[in-house]
């Protein structure tokens, strides 16, 4: 699209940039004071910086613990829901099945539960009842993996249903008439065409699990503790800690900093895909 | 064409696995919702009391108040996010100096965990340490104060969320506009439709399905609402802020009301779907019909 004053675009984007990065520059400048620095006049400009909140947390050990479950849980969660939502969806554009609009609807209300009350069910489930043999789901990170399928996987199929069913029939009717089977046209027709709904929703779904927070603070002791979880620990009766919170929130920053610009790329290559494909 | 199977099929693994972390849970807590119950204490009976809490529930004066200004928050939140969200969307889709990093920019509020957003905001916010007040203060002389005034306290919850989600209906309107074949546009040019009107008859009848997919993603995501606006406010002042998950998050946790707060998750859950239902039937069942 041409536009006539990309300037203005320009100014407009650099106001909104602004408003978009305070709040996470807030969040670095509190994590580079000193505790007491906090409770005087607060000053926008940076004079100096006190990186001890940085290295309490880098040497600690339980942290980094907490950091790689983070890492496992969150992909392997998008990873499955990704996938997942991309069989449904195509289930849901394709075949003639009956309630299929009623299925559709019913993956969503599993996202709609309120959080707090279904806390308690979801610990008895995965201590008392989802055992294999002497695996337990509780406090591991396969169980967290299924547990964040409740609010994810609706969310996959949700937002993949349109990219899937924006795909014309015809070319994949056309493969079948050719003799190709179900997984080939999932594989080289229908995958690639999706590419750039899938990768929003693999980004977004990894983000969501990566930030949960109410569900692990619950479900998870030791083993399978996430990052954010790790947060709440320097909330303390004797105040709160938040130098350090914050040193912490930058870190769970980075990762999802990394993969979100990394994936963009995908996005992008979709973005181009779509226009050469008019 | 294809065997009913096969689709079936393809379908199971996600109706398994919800039903396992979905609707589980779900019969569980309905059946807890007709008890009276606190887990946490020493000796744990549950007593079934049979609709007590439901009865408790429909004249609880804080529960009607919430449910007032949780449709509130919603409707301003969540009709911000889309109407900014899709013109941010139609701007970067426009070419122009410095778009990627623009776009990354945009989207990086959307990686922040909602605990640490609710963090980062009280530490912006709270009176005499937040830079917020503080600037108020020297550059206007308005006092903001979120821990005495109701209406701060909501404004500041409201402008959190556009904040933190606006980003997200930009990039799923992003990937729903660029998804568009040029045709009809061209077309609509070249027979002299005027902007608004290619936005009506075509843009939007076109993006119908992703809008509608975000629109409901988040509004169910703003009902529940917990962990930003209890860090933020911790549902204060006084109940200015105590929306439907906050209210529910306080009867269970520092009150141990197990079989009451499952009672309102139950209502909650029900209102949220029968809510969605209307709006699903009324705008995509229609267009599902004749397509």
């Amino acid at each position: 699209m041409k536009t006539r004053n990309p300037w203005l675009l320009v100014v407009m984007w650099i106001a909104i940039s602004f408003a978009t990065l305070f709040p996470i520059y807030w969040l670095f400048v509190i994590s580079v004071k000193p505790t007491v620095e906090l409770f005087s006049t607060p000053e926008i400009i940076l004079r100096s910086l006190f990186w001890k909140n940085y290295t309490d947390v880098l040497n600690n050990p339980t942290l980094r613990g907490y950091m790689v479950n983070s890492l496992l849980i969150s992909s392997g969660n998008a990873l499955l829901v990704t996938t997942l939502g991309f069989l449904a969806c195509y289930a849901l554009s394709r075949f003639d099945l009956a309630g299929k609009e009623s299925i559709f609807f019913w993956t969503i209300t599993n996202r709609m539960a309120p959080p707090a009350v279904f806390l308690l069910p979801l610990f008895l489930l995965l201590t008392q009842v989802y055992k294999i043999g002497s695996f337990s789901f509780a406090d591991s990170r396969i169980g967290m993996i299924l547990v964040y399928c409740s609010f994810n996987l609706p969310f996959a199929i949700w937002t993949l249903r349109p990219t899937v069913e924006g795909i014309p029939k015809e070319l994949d009717e056309a493969a079948y008439v050719d003799g190709a089977s179900t997984w080939t046209v999932l594989s080289d027709i229908i995958f690639p065409l999706a590419r750039p709904g899938l990768a929003v929703t693999l980004i977004l779904t990894w983000v969501f699990a990566w930030n949960e927070y109410l569900l692990a603070a619950t479900l998870t002791n030791f083993r399978a503790r996430t990052l954010t979880t790790g947060l709440s620990e320097y909330v303390t009766t004797t105040g709160t800690q938040w130098g350090i919170m914050a040193a912490i929130s930058v870190f769970t920053l980075i990762p999802a900093l990394i993969v979100f610009t990394v994936v963009q790329r995908h996005i992008v290559a979709g973005l181009t895909f779509g226009a050469v494909k008019g | 064409m294809h065997s009913q199977k096969l689709g079936w099929l393809l379908l199971s693994p996600t109706i398994v696995i919800l039903g396992l972390f979905g609707i589980f849970p779900f019969v569980y807590v309905v059946w807890v919702s007709f008890h009276a119950w606190n887990p946490f204490a020493a000796n744990p009976h549950m007593v079934f009391n049979w609709a007590e809490n439901y009865r408790k529930v429909v004249f609880d004066q804080q529960f009607l108040a919430s449910l007032g200004i949780t449709a509130a928050f919603v409707f301003f939140a969540v009709t911000s996010e889309i109407v900014l969200g899709y013109v941010l969307a139609q701007a970067l889709l426009k070419d122009f100096p410095g778009k990627a990093i623009f776009r990354t920019i945009h989207t990086l509020p959307l990686i922040m965990a909602p605990i640490i957003v609710g963090s980062v905001w009280k530490l912006m916010t709270t009176p005499s340490i937040g830079i917020i007040p503080y600037l108020l203060h020297s550059w206007f002389g308005f006092d903001l104060n979120i821990g005495q005034s109701a209406l701060a306290a909501f404004i500041v919850t409201v402008i959190m969320d556009i904040w933190h989600w606006t980003p997200l209906v930009t990039l799923s309107l992003i990937a729903a506009l660029v998804s568009l074949p040029p045709d009809p546009f061209e077309q609509a040019q070249i027979d002299g439709a005027g902007k608004s009107q290619i936005f009506w008859h075509i843009t939007l009848p076109m993006i119908r399905p992703a809008l509608i997919a975000t629109v409901f993603i988040r509004l169910m995501d703003a009902l529940r609402t917990v962990d930003e606006v209890l860090m933020l406010t911790g549902g204060g002042p006084g109940s200015a802020t105590r929306y439907l998950g906050v209210h529910i998050f306080r009867e269970v946790f520092p009150k141990t009301n197990y079989g009451y707060g499952s009672a309102i998750s139950v209502v909650v859950l029900y209102l949220t779907i029968v809510v969605c239902w209307l709006l699903y039937v009324s705008l995509i069942a229609p267009r599902a019909k004749k397509g």
